[in-house]
């Protein structure tokens, strides 16, 4: 019986936008997204994508992309269906916009159980804006769920998964009963590149959209425990020294030397 | 009473270092709120890790001992040390943001109905509010972020590794060391560690080098770190490379330094072909003195770089290498 697999994915600022282009409103206390360059699906929850992916192609699976915010742009949204999603829910409402971690993974547990049934709820380790990797760890509390996090490998076995954890030395081997949320990291492998042929059955597609309505969200549900303060660009004081020479061969001479004098080789 | 709980990490059988540093934040804090600074400390057997806690500065140690507890398993700790924090009902607890803490902390908030704040590389106390006020680093490392814990709920706060000094051990200090009666099966493993394999690469290790050479996308393919490699064996030093570079496959995530790698501490780190982008800069930032080789001369790596080369590393590194052979060996 296939598995129906549920994948968290976030709409983020690019996060290969320019240093020089990384602009923050003080006041409102948050970034501004940069003009001509559009937001993307969060890496790693693309990473969460192609895991759900190669579990599709290995057992058979039904994959269901769920995201939780506003302002979504259709053409990136639906890149998780271009690369062989399913299906396309967006909780799309300004009530669940720049939620902290506890109020977003109340929505998305919300949403995941308005979605129906589940075997294996995937996320990306964190998102690229707040670097937090809490809101995945908190869906799988609201939905008393194993959770295994930080994944490079994902195998379905007939008794439940069997995931490599990615540790910075190495890895750990955990196993774990269905349904289950595992995080995922990029050391899973690149994901996969949209076909022509996915491009075009994501555009017939409709996403499903719930407001936070749809999901009995109230405010005090919704509302922040942690406060922003403040965001800001840390400002460094360190100048470059150039080193230069007649050509590039001699520049790293040249720098070799200067290193010497500096007394770090 | 309120308290801070410290969640102590072992390390085979020994304290961890990690948790020395959260000994000093929570000696900081205590200053400003009169808190009692305790730690829990989660093995098979803790040894003689309490007296060592005290001698660190805390005033209580809290010895959970139990067989469950002897390797990572993340459940059993989380379970343990939900059993200690209900019991304790501390103001603050803090963990460091481990392999184990990055879990158990943000876990153990959600249990609670409580606030966390992530990866926190500043910790004090607001003085009107008398909460906790952290700073953290966000968007790749691009800004960093300031926040407070509202209410007057438990707050978890977890905190960067190596971001903190640990306090020098004062054998003088005199503390209480207690054991936690501690109910823990195994049903309380619900994902369960069956195996720990552990890839260590040849030589020094990334994060204790005082030299590394790492190479990133700029490099093109997986034959220059080679000749990176043959650079970081001359100086002694540890090889390491940027993620797009490890995602290429050009090299094993084993080397991988940033935010999602490793966190490196050199008096010396020499990078080629690398950007420096925020996120890789997370986990270099450290780096006593950073030399970059890079083409293009609005690289962000050349904000941070003490020395900088502007040229293609093609025609720079042969040159450097030889030199830097020729005044090794003079």
């Amino acid at each position: 019986m296939p598995l129906n697999i549920v994948v968290c994915a976030k709409q983020v600022v690019d996060p290969e936008t320019p240093a020089s282009a990384f602009r923050i409103d003080p006041d409102a206390k948050r970034v501004l997204p940069a003009a001509g360059i559009p937001p993307v699906v969060n890496g790693f929850d693309e990473n969460a994508v192609e895991a759900a992916l190669q579990i599709k192609e290995s057992v058979g699976a039904d994959v269901t992309v769920v995201s939780v915010g506003s302002g979504f742009v259709m053409d990136v949204m639906k890149k998780p269906l271009s690369m062989g999603a399913d299906n396309l829910i967006l909780v799309d409402d300004p009530a669940v916009e720049e939620l902290d971690a506890f109020a977003t993974a109340t929505a998305l547990a919300e949403a995941i159980r308005k979605a129906g049934e589940f075997d294996l709820v995937l996320c990306g380790r964190q998102a690229s804006d707040w670097d937090n990797s809490m809101v995945p760890l908190g869906v799988a509390e609201l939905l008393g769920l194993p959770c295994v996090t930080l994944a490079q490998k994902i195998d379905v076995e007939d008794d439940g998964i069997v995931v490599q954890r990615a540790l910075t030395d190495g890895y750990e081997v955990v196993k774990a009963p269905l349904p289950a949320l595992v995080t995922v990291s990029n050391e899973l492998g690149e994901p996969r590149y949209p076909t022509l042929r996915g491009i075009m059955m994501a555009g017939r597609k409709s996403p499903t959209v719930w407001s936070a309505g749809d999901l009995s969200l109230d405010e005090a549900s919704l509302s922040p425990k942690l406060s922003l303060e403040d965001l800001y660009v840390p400002v460094s004081d360190q100048q470059c020294e150039f080193i230069e020479g007649e050509d590039e061969a001699e520049a790293g001479r040249n720098l070799a030397l200067k290193l010497r004098e500096a007394r770090l080789i | 009473m309120p308290g801070i709980l410290v969640f102590g990490e072992m390390s085979q059988g020994a304290l961890a270092s990690v948790t020395g540093e959260l000994i000093g934040v929570a000696r900081a804090l205590s200053a400003e709120t009169g808190d009692e600074v305790s730690v829990a400390l989660q093995d098979d057997s803790v040894g003689n890790a309490g007296e060592e806690c005290i001698s660190l500065g805390a005033d209580k140690a809290i010895r959970v001992e139990s067989a469950l507890l002897a390797e990572p398993q993340i459940d059993a700790h989380l379970e343990a040390f939900s059993q200690v924090v209900s019991q304790a009902q501390p103001s603050i607890v803090l963990i460091g943001r481990t392999p184990i803490g990055r879990d158990v902390g943000p876990r153990l908030a959600f249990r609670l109905g409580v606030a966390v704040a992530q990866d926190c590389v500043e910790v004090g106390i607001d003085s009107e509010s008398g909460r906790v006020v952290a700073t953290r680093p966000v968007y790749g490392g691009n800004a960093l972020s300031r926040v407070s814990f509202t209410g007057d709920d438990t707050q978890v706060v977890l905190v960067r590794p190596k971001a903190f000094e640990a306090p020098e051990p004062d054998s003088t200090r005199s503390g209480e060391v207690e054991d936690f009666p501690i109910s823990l099966d195994e049903s309380a493993i619900k994902a369960r560690l069956v195996e720990t394999v552990t890839q260590q690469a040849e030589g020094v290790r990334l994060e204790d080098a005082s030299v590394v050479v790492s190479g990133g996308r700029g490099l093109g393919g997986p034959e220059p770190f080679e000749e990176l490699r043959s650079l970081s064996d001359a100086l002694g030093g540890a090889l390491g490379a940027s993620r797009a570079a490890c995602d290429a496959g050009w090299i094993d995530h084993s080397h991988q330094v940033g935010l999602t790698g490793k966190t490196i501490t050199p008096d010396l780190y020499i990078t080629v072909g690398i950007s420096g982008a925020s996120q890789h800069m997370a986990g270099c930032s450290a780096s006593k003195n950073i030399v970059a080789i890079n083409r293009d001369e609005d690289a962000n790596i050349f904000k941070s770089a003490t020395y900088g080369v502007i040229g293609d590393w093609n025609k720079v590194l042969p040159s450097f290498i030889e030199t830097v052979r020729e005044l090794r060996d003079s």
